[in-house]
């Protein structure tokens, strides 16, 4: 069993300047940041290695930061642009019994983040479910398509802090 | 003292209009499609199981919209289900009715401001004959809704209204 200060010792020694930081002055539990395009290369590691064995991801989450400028486009709606999305993995070794959590950061404008699916396969719908409500995009995923919302539904992602609900869906409106 | 007194020999015979004939029989069989969307399908199958016992109004669940003559929108009407239950809806074969059941299918309920997905009101995709208020209903809630569609079905007319 390891805590999340000696993870993130191993992470830094083994990656260098992927890892970003460890972030532990929060009210929740410890998370580890890192670049979200080598993710994968961690997350592979942290499954494989002897003494950390992660072999459960417990849950993917994106999250909408809304960090960027908040701006008025020409209809008057509040719109973001810049900042960050994320994405949080709650990783779990089953049999050393630790937990850790991971987080990365990429640009609002172009969300990519590398894929873990690969890795947990409980991350195939995981991101599926990122991809749909935050338009995260996650390289190298087999099968990256809408898995909530309407396959035609319109270029936009619900769960962002700026979404604007279309008026009308195939002829039915959708406001009250 | 009518029309048609002593006329009979054997007397196991009823007299009756044909409208109220026709009335009585699909009132008293009223198949129900087997479907269900959300929280208010398990009231629905409450209110089919024997405590409440649908069956003795002459409800019976029906695999397919074919061979059913009312749809129980017992739930939450997604975007994405709407679709299928106007699909659903078509497939039956007239006369069909329809009973909206419960907050989300009679107007989007709980989602009614921020259901980016929720299709505010069955409503707006069929025709609706009778809608049961509740969150969910209660069965006894439902049956009155039930009742209430045989009140109407009981005062349908084959005669054209005339302005």
């Amino acid at each position: 069993m390891k805590t999340p200060e000696e993870i993130y010792d191993l992470l830094k020694n083994k990656f260098g300047e992927v890892i970003i930081e460890l972030v532990s002055d929060k009210p929740v539990e410890s998370y580890i940041s890192a670049d979200p395009l080598e993710i994968d290369k961690i997350c592979s590691y942290l499954k494989v290695e002897n003494g950390l064995e992660f072999n459960s991801l417990m849950v993917l989450s994106g999250v909408d930061d809304a960090n960027g400028e908040k701006v008025k486009d020409e209809n008057d709606n509040e719109i973001i642009k810049g900042g960050t999305l994320s994405v949080f993995y709650h990783i779990e070794s089953t049999i050393l019994k630790h937990k850790i959590t991971l987080r990365v950061s990429s640009d609002r404008d172009n969300p990519e983040v590398a894929s873990v699916e690969e890795i947990w396969r409980s991350a195939d719908w995981h991101e599926r479910e990122a991809f749909d409500m935050y338009g995260i995009i996650f390289l190298n995923h087999h099968n990256l398509i809408r898995i909530l919302m309407p396959y035609d539904w319109e270029d936009s992602y619900p769960l962002r802090k700026d979404y604007q609900n279309p008026e009308f869906y195939r002829g039915m409106k959708v406001p009250y | 003292m009518g029309l048609l007194d002593k006329q009979f020999t054997d007397d196991n015979i009823v007299i009756t209009k044909v409208q109220d004939l026709l009335n009585w029989a699909r009132l008293s069989s009223l198949w129900q499609m087997g479907f269900g969307l959300a929280c208010c399908a398990i009231e629905m199958m409450a209110t089919s199981a024997s405590h409440y016992d649908f069956d003795r109004f002459g409800v019976i669940p029906r695999p397919s919209p074919r061979q059913s003559d009312v749809i129980i929108v017992s739930g939450t009407v997604t975007l994405k289900m709407a679709i299928r239950i106007k699909r659903l809806y078509e497939q039956m074969p007239d006369p069909k009715y329809v009973i909206s059941m419960g907050s989300c299918s009679n107007c989007g309920g709980p989602y009614w401001e921020h259901g980016y997905h929720v299709l505010k009101g069955v409503d707006r995709v069929i025709p609706v004959d009778v809608y049961v208020p509740g969150c969910p209903p209660r069965p006894e809630a439902l049956l009155e809704g039930l009742l209430k569609l045989q009140e109407k079905i009981r005062n349908e007319s084959l005669v054209k209204e005339t302005a």
